[in-house]
């Protein structure tokens, strides 16, 4: 083979570039090594939680007090749109991606991700297609018209400006990127498992990683596709989603929400593996149920394409076709009660060491169900006739994805900081994040509950001063700040742990699988040599030889 | 069980309240809302309750060696696939009956009310009545009204939680459903659904009339107008047809015949301006007209820079549109 021609198929002669080959920033820009390439996925998501994080401050401090005149609703408008498409695609999918990308080759024992320079593209695809969204700016008019656009009021007529044009061309350029992970991941995991590493043995977060893999595959080309209509309707004079011409708004929100919900799934079913690392080795038990954790989460995924239209009940479908997605979204509790329950059984009768990663994955348990629930209300179809696109829904969507999601990330931040960094982050600090995280994050979002059972739309920029209204609002606002401090918390002690943190070892945790056999940080070639891997837990067998998995009959 | 589901969540004199049912429609969710509500805190409890427990009982003291290592057990798994399906199947149940008595099937044609949304405001139709009015909705109290639902431009949704279901209102489509209240009284909504920049500004008013205030109420809302008498109110009727305000408003017996604003033919009758925004006095009236972005930024209704003595002459006459 010729020098000068890119090959398909690297050879072992056209080595490629790796870690630590160039010199100085380029070390990383030209990376293609999956730990690099995730610790600049965890570093752009977390600088856009940042940037997220301050646009919902900015709106709390718009909705403190009734008839605010802080900021007017294009402002507002604006921010609520940014704010929702940041944390959903800059933020939720790529931190957790950041994961997947780290330690899904370091849990099954790779040397790599299967195809790394796609994975490279697919990290600047995400960086670009965030530079497009906030690039609305430069030009003049950020989207105004919330992450889900609803058609017609994301079309031409009544969003002239080119805000809609970029947010739909960033997220574009994000989908294609996220769905080469979810095909780089799946033939990581198929191809790439060390001796031994059946998938009855994958760790919990990796099998996650693979379901939720597949439903990236499946979900995110329908939004591309509605993405591409949109801009045709926009810029080509195209009548897919406008009455007049024979197009239908709803075909926006069934195949907008198509992808929607499963994406709800995206952004929890890493989260729920983080969940599953970390629970048993802080409880000292192997996983409560492990076939049935990974066999609900096929469950879920499969469901998570039967529930789409719980987000249209009030469009008036006809109760026909509300009964078929109320059914599949009750169904889908099932699955999820399982999983909390097989999480709370392994940590009974366990020897639990509440460290900061399992006081976050503990709370996740609590605050998820409450997202949870107020989940299957939205599935009581008369309950979703009251209660849709009020506070409730904003109530809900946090306790999901902050209560569930973040509070995941965090766990895993604290769990997997020693593997990335050599050190561990502070316990003290650690300590503070997450108790300031639970009060802020519940003062905020649980009185929302409340406001939307006192009839507060979602979306309103100000709101009439209307009896009990101003003092819930201005509680969620204190709560948001003391949410944002704790981030704060959070930011220095991830900053000053890289640095002056405990020297953390191999396996700070004794925990189990192959990521905690490498060194802190990993070598560029992740293993000198991978353990034998007889069982789920590899390095309980190592450390237990006389009581190993292996030897237990119903262990594969 | 039920009042203490409403005491619970109304604590304090609540906003517009949602668990507060004013018709057998709206109640006939508040019951099933109460049912799941109570379900959901029990399941709450329930997973609350283990976790705090196992996270006391079970945590580690120094020196703890490893415990006995317990890998699942299919008696329990199922106990927890039953039960949570067997919960769910009831609710369904309930949700399936509480479908039909909230939201029952309405008659092809004859829409009692049909309410039209716009950016950022409501035409109210009486096509049995043969009139039009905007933001505020009279009903007979006591009465099932059947409501049709339109818009002309995005998608709206119209929600009075305490009469009943909300419903879009899609561009293109005509939606129906039934509502009702009570008593007599007032029942504030709102748009529900992002319509654009002054959605938060798109609030409602229903007004639930007796039998003989709904009859009084209905035949001056048909009656014409009365000419204006004094000549300021004269000239402020000028204003009115002559100025730009006629292109969007329509006044029924005069030359103002726009669509694309409230209609104004008894605009005096009204407790409310601009959706909800603000109370209908002449003062507050005077202030709108002087500059609708101070009080609704990005509302379609233009600042027509009028001078002081054109403003109050159409104050003057508007008040006179009872």
């Amino acid at each position: 083979m010729s020098t000068s021609e890119i090959p398909i198929v690297p050879s072992e002669i056209d080595k490629l570039q790796r870690f630590q080959e160039h010199a100085g920033m380029l070390k990383w820009l030209a990376s293609v090594d999956h730990k690099q390439i995730a610790v600049m996925y965890m570093l752009t998501s977390l600088f856009f939680f940042l940037v997220g994080g301050i646009e919902a401050l900015l709106m709390r401090w718009q909705l403190a007090r009734p008839e605010n005149r802080f900021m007017g609703p294009e402002t507002y408008n604006q921010l609520f749109t940014l704010h929702g498409t940041t944390m959903i695609f800059l933020v939720a999918v790529p931190a957790l991606l950041a994961f997947g990308n780290y330690f899904i080759p370091l849990q099954i024992g790779a040397r790599d991700i299967a195809f790394p320079r796609l994975n490279a593209m697919s990290y600047w695809l995400f960086v670009f297609g965030g530079v497009l969204l906030y690039g609305s700016i430069l030009a003049g008019n950020a989207p105004d018209m919330g992450w889900f656009s609803y058609a017609p009021l994301s079309e031409k007529p009544y969003s002239s400006l080119g805000g809609v044009d970029y947010w739909a061309l960033g997220l574009l350029v994000i989908g294609i990127g996220t769905v080469a992970t979810a095909i780089n991941f799946l033939v990581t995991i198929a191809t790439l498992r060390a001796p031994g590493m059946s998938f009855k043995r994958l760790p919990l977060f990796t099998w996650m990683s693979a379901v939720n893999s597949f439903l990236i595959i499946i979900a995110f080309p329908a939004l591309n596709s509605a993405l591409f209509m949109l801009l045709i309707d926009r810029n080509l004079h195209g009548r897919f989603f406008t009455p007049d011409g024979g197009g239908s708004p709803i075909l926006w929100q069934h195949i907008f929400w198509n992808f929607g919900h499963p994406e709800v799934y995206i952004m929890i079913l890493p989260a729920f593996g983080i969940i599953s690392e970390v629970i048993p080795v802080f409880s000292r038990q192997p996983i409560f149920g492990y076939e049935f954790v990974a066999g609900s989460t096929v469950a879920i995924g499969l469901l998570s394409f039967a529930v789409w239209a719980h987000h249209m009940f009030a469009t008036g479908m006809g109760h026909d076709v509300d009964v078929f997605f109320a059914a599949g979204s009750a169904l889908i509790a099932v699955p999820t009660g399982i999983k909390i329950f097989n999480w709370i059984a392994t940590m009974w009768g366990g020897k639990i060491r509440f460290t900061t990663a399992m006081q976050f994955a503990s709370a996740f348990l609590i605050e998820f169900t409450i997202g949870g629930l107020s989940g299957v209300i939205f599935a009581v179809v008369p309950m979703d006739w009251q209660l849709t696109d009020t506070y409730v829904i904003v109530a809900h969507i946090h306790y999901v994805l902050f209560g569930g999601t973040l509070f995941g990330l965090f766990a895993g931040t604290y769990y997997w900081f020693p593997k990335i960094t050599g050190r561990l982050l502070n316990e003290r600090l650690g300590k503070w994040h997450f108790w300031l995280t639970v009060v802020g994050f519940n003062a905020t979002f649980f009185v929302q509950h409340l406001l939307g059972f006192r009839g507060m739309t979602r979306r309103v920029w100000t709101y009439p001063d209307l009896p009990g209204w101003g003092l819930l609002n201005m509680i969620s606002t204190v709560g948001a700040f003391i949410l944002g401090g704790s981030m704060l918390i959070l930011l220095w002690n991830i900053y000053r742990s890289r640095t002056h943190g405990e020297r953390a070892g191999d396996n700070p945790w004794q925990a189990w699988t192959l990521e905690w056999a490498t060194t802190s940080p990993p070598p560029p070639y992740n293993f000198a040599e991978v353990p034998p891997v007889h069982s789920r837990r590899p390095l309980w067998d190592l450390h237990h030889p006389d009581d190993a998995d292996w030897m237990r009959e119903d262990q594969p | 069980m039920h009042t203490i589901t409403t005491a619970l969540l109304a604590i304090g004199p609540p906003g517009i309240p949602v668990l507060h049912p004013q018709s057998h429609y709206a109640h006939s969710i508040f019951e099933l809302s109460s049912w799941v509500l109570w379900v959901c805190l029990g399941i709450f409890l329930l997973v609350a309750g283990l976790v705090s427990y196992a996270g006391w009982k079970f945590r580690a003291r120094p020196g703890d060696a490893d415990p006995r290592q317990v890998f699942g057990s299919r008696k329990w798994e199922a106990a927890y696939v039953i039960g949570p399906t067997l919960l769910l199947a009831v609710i369904f149940g309930f949700t399936l009956h509480v479908m039909h008595t909230s939201d029952p099937p309405a008659q092809a044609s004859g829409d009692d009310i049909v309410v039209v949304g716009h950016q950022w405001w409501w035409e109210v139709r009486y096509p049995k009545l043969g009139f039009v009015t905007a933001n505020e909705i009279h009903i007979p109290a006591g009465k099932n009204v059947q409501f049709g639902f339109e818009s002309m431009d995005v998608i709206h949704d119209f929600w009075v939680p305490e009469l009943g279901r909300k419903i879009d209102m899609i561009p293109g489509r005509h939606a129906k459903i039934w509502l009702a209240a009570d008593h007599p009284g007032t029942y504030l909504g709102a748009c529900a659904e992002f319509c654009g920049k002054e959605h938060a500004w798109m609030r409602i008013r229903v007004i639930a009339d007796t039998p003989a205030t709904f009859a009084a109420w209905s035949s001056a809302e048909s009656r014409a107008v009365t000419p204006p008498a004094t000549t300021s109110e004269q000239r402020g009727l000028h204003y009115v047809t002559s100025m730009p305000c006629a292109s969007c408003h329509t006044i029924v017996g005069t030359s103002a015949r726009g669509i694309i604003g409230p209609n104004l033919t008894h605009l005096a009758s009204r407790e409310t301006l601009a959706a909800g925004r603000l109370q209908n006095t002449p003062q507050q009236l005077s202030a709108w007209l002087h500059n609708p972005d101070a009080f609704k930024p990005g509302s379609h209704m233009p600042n027509l820079h009028l001078t002081d003595d054109q403003r109050n002459d159409i104050v003057q006459y508007l008040e006179t549109l009872k």
